[in-house]
């Protein structure tokens, strides 16, 4: 969308040998993704698989215990330009403890190309504008947000991010609790971004009407890497023996073990915690910034 | 008549009133990032530090005014780290800080071998017996507040909104979380004068209640609760000083007692709002189950009809006795 300032022919994502540690417990171990310009990439897996978390630690939220991640070619610790990464979190809801206005959520993506103590420009308004267009809310603009619905509520968290016109866009499950009508509109609006030429990092425990979307996927098992290739079925990700056979066929990785009793995700009640919270008043949490 | 007139054109009047401006300029401000970050009670944390400030400055002889700046911005900040990196229990953790921050001011206070009135003097405001100095000094530090909480609107507002939204843009969240703390305990340092240490959070947090029944907008907010907190803040002085001869109405308990009657008033309006908006909100559009057609209805519904109005899909529900009516050629339908 923007011009980018330099010119790279390599990855927009490239981490090798990444590592997560939330609390001093590895989460994520040995992963190596590389995702190139314009790709639609979803990191599928089932709760508490380390999707998000994987995500979270490409945006720099989680830090790096080991391996090493470049955006757009940069190192990580020298990487300043994050106009060019646009962030939707998960997220349930919009809505904070003061009414907010749609436009004013969706202003807030302006951020990284604003000075302090500037008000809003000619450019500025016209971005917010277009992005409130593109996910169809763009007659709401005036209204609280808390006034919306859940699918809406998530529309208005994209259009933030697509406020700030970036090139690269991570989704953390933005279809989450969003029932179906929505979902096609959010699948309408990612359509666009894609067409445009935005390379998209979708975090998804169900695709959905996205699905014709993804060029892509990457299953997620056990904060590892079990499948990284072209996009899968339902029915494939889910199914560990399916993915493994797919995978092994494809030679792509290799999953180092399958539970055979992990079937279906549904029917499986037991959260997995990446860290227990068990904590004094002033203990830390191990987390900055949560 | 005259004698009030009169009274208001004193100079400790002058001098209270321009104060008690500034000062419900400010407080909002701050009060807004606070209930947006539903930390109202952080004010009354940082209160009760500064009573420890307080003391401080009556024990070594320092303008009070000044350690209670000094102490309250440490303790915003050790209650910002401690929420930082505490968890769930962090609300325990500032706990002992606000019993420590009143006790340890009391205590200091009676070392300085200063009386309790002189305490209760910061604890519950004596905005009438303000020098020139503590104006300048109020009016200096609520235009700071002020400044920073309105030029730095939309990078507070993202932060307090979303902090991971905000990390991932390059906004330093350390820094401008820090700075709400910093801007907090300035104001309960101004507002110790008007209002009194323990009332201080009263003046941050109730106009931004009373403002958000009505509004819809972050920025309709700030600037109500701004306009809310003057009002109040100047409104209670000078209720106050109408109480007749041979009573005492003190000035902090009236603007707080002013501020919440606005609160009263607006509170059911803001229900009234809130359910109107709720009846109104479209029905979600979904493939239609099996349709049952009413033949015999006794009314026609439309705009005047006084049902409720829903909009779904292409058409128009009318609530009716908890049935949803649409209109069909001639008849309706059972939605």
């Amino acid at each position: 969308m923007s011009e980018s300032p330099e010119v790279h022919a390599g990855p927009v994502i490239a981490l090798t040998g990444g590592a997560v540690a939330i609390a001093g417990r590895p989460i994520l171990r040995g992963i190596d993704l590389a995702v190139r310009s314009g790709e639609f990439v979803a990191l599928m897996g089932a709760n508490g698989s380390g999707k998000s978390t994987l995500v979270r630690a490409l945006t720099g939220l989680h830090p790096l215990a080991a391996g090493s991640l470049r955006l757009f070619g940069t190192p990580y610790d020298d990487f300043h330009d994050w106009r060019r990464v646009g962030y939707v979190p998960q997220r349930g809801s919009a809505a904070s403890g003061i009414p907010a206005s749609v436009w004013e959520v969706v202003a807030s993506g302006r951020l990284t190309h604003r000075p302090l103590f500037r008000p809003l420009g000619r450019r500025d308004r016209a971005a917010i504008t277009d992005a409130l267009e593109v996910v169809g809310l763009a007659d709401r603009a005036g209204d609280g947000v808390s006034t919306l619905s859940g699918g809406q509520q998530q529309r208005v968290l994209i259009a933030r991010a697509l406020a700030g016109e970036p090139d690269l866009f991570f989704l953390d499950e933005p279809t989450a609790g969003v029932d179906l009508p929505s979902q096609q509109v959010l699948a309408d609006s990612l359509r666009t971004l894609s067409a445009r030429g935005a390379t998209i990092v979708l975090v998804a425990h169900e695709l959905g009407p996205m699905a014709p979307l993804i060029d892509r996927a990457v299953v997620m098992r056990d904060g590892r890497v079990s499948y990284d290739g072209p996009p899968l079925t339902h029915d494939q990700v889910h199914h560990p023996d399916l993915a493994h056979d797919l995978a092994q066929d494809l030679a792509m990785v290799h999953l180092d073990h399958v539970d055979q009793g992990h079937g279906h995700h549904h029917d499986d009640p037991a959260r997995h915690d990446h860290a227990p919270h068990v904590a004094g008043p002033l203990d830390g949490s191990g987390e900055v910034g949560r | 008549m005259s004698d009030y007139l009169h009274l208001l054109s004193l100079p400790f009047m002058q001098r209270a009133i321009i104060a008690a401006l500034f000062t419900g300029l400010a407080a909002p401000v701050v009060g807004t990032y606070l209930v947006q970050r539903r930390l109202a009670l952080m004010g009354d944390g940082i209160g009760h530090v500064a009573v420890t400030g307080v003391a401080l400055g009556l024990l070594t002889g320092v303008s009070p005014v000044w350690t209670a700046v000094l102490v309250s911005v440490l303790g915003a900040i050790l209650i910002e780290v401690i929420r930082e990196r505490g968890h769930a229990n962090g609300d325990v953790a500032l706990a002992l800080l606000f019993y420590g921050g009143l006790a340890g001011g009391v205590l200091i206070t009676g070392l300085a071998g200063q009386s309790g009135a002189r305490l209760q003097t910061y604890l519950f405001g004596s905005i009438t017996t303000m020098s020139v100095g503590d104006v300048l000094v109020t009016m200096g530090l609520a235009g700071a507040v002020v400044l920073l909480g309105i030029g730095l609107a939309p990078q507070l507002f993202a932060v307090a909104q979303d902090q991971e939204f905000a990390q991932v843009a390059g906004l330093n969240i350390r820094v401008y979380n820090v700075l709400v703390a910093v801007l907090a305990a300035v104001s309960v340092s101004v507002a110790m004068r008007t209002v009194g240490l323990l009332l201080v959070s009263a003046l941050m947090v109730v106009p931004v209640a009373t403002a958000q029944q009505l509004t819809r907008s972050f920025r309709g907010t700030l600037l109500a609760a701004m306009a809310l907190g003057m009002l109040a803040a100047v409104g209670g002085l000078l209720i106050s000083a109408a109480a007749p001869d041979g009573t005492t109405v003190q000035p902090g308990p009236t603007i707080v007692l002013l501020a919440l009657a606005c609160f009263t008033v607006s509170w059911p309006v803001g229900v009234w709002l809130r359910s109107r908006q709720r009846m109104r909100r479209p029905f979600p559009v979904v493939a239609a189950a099996a349709h049952q057609t009413i033949d015999e209805h006794p009314h026609d519904h439309g705009d005047d009809c006084g049902h409720v109005a829903v909009p779904h899909g292409d058409h128009v529900d009318y609530v009716h006795d908890g049935h949803r009516h649409a209109p069909h050629g001639r008849h309706y339908d059972e939605h």
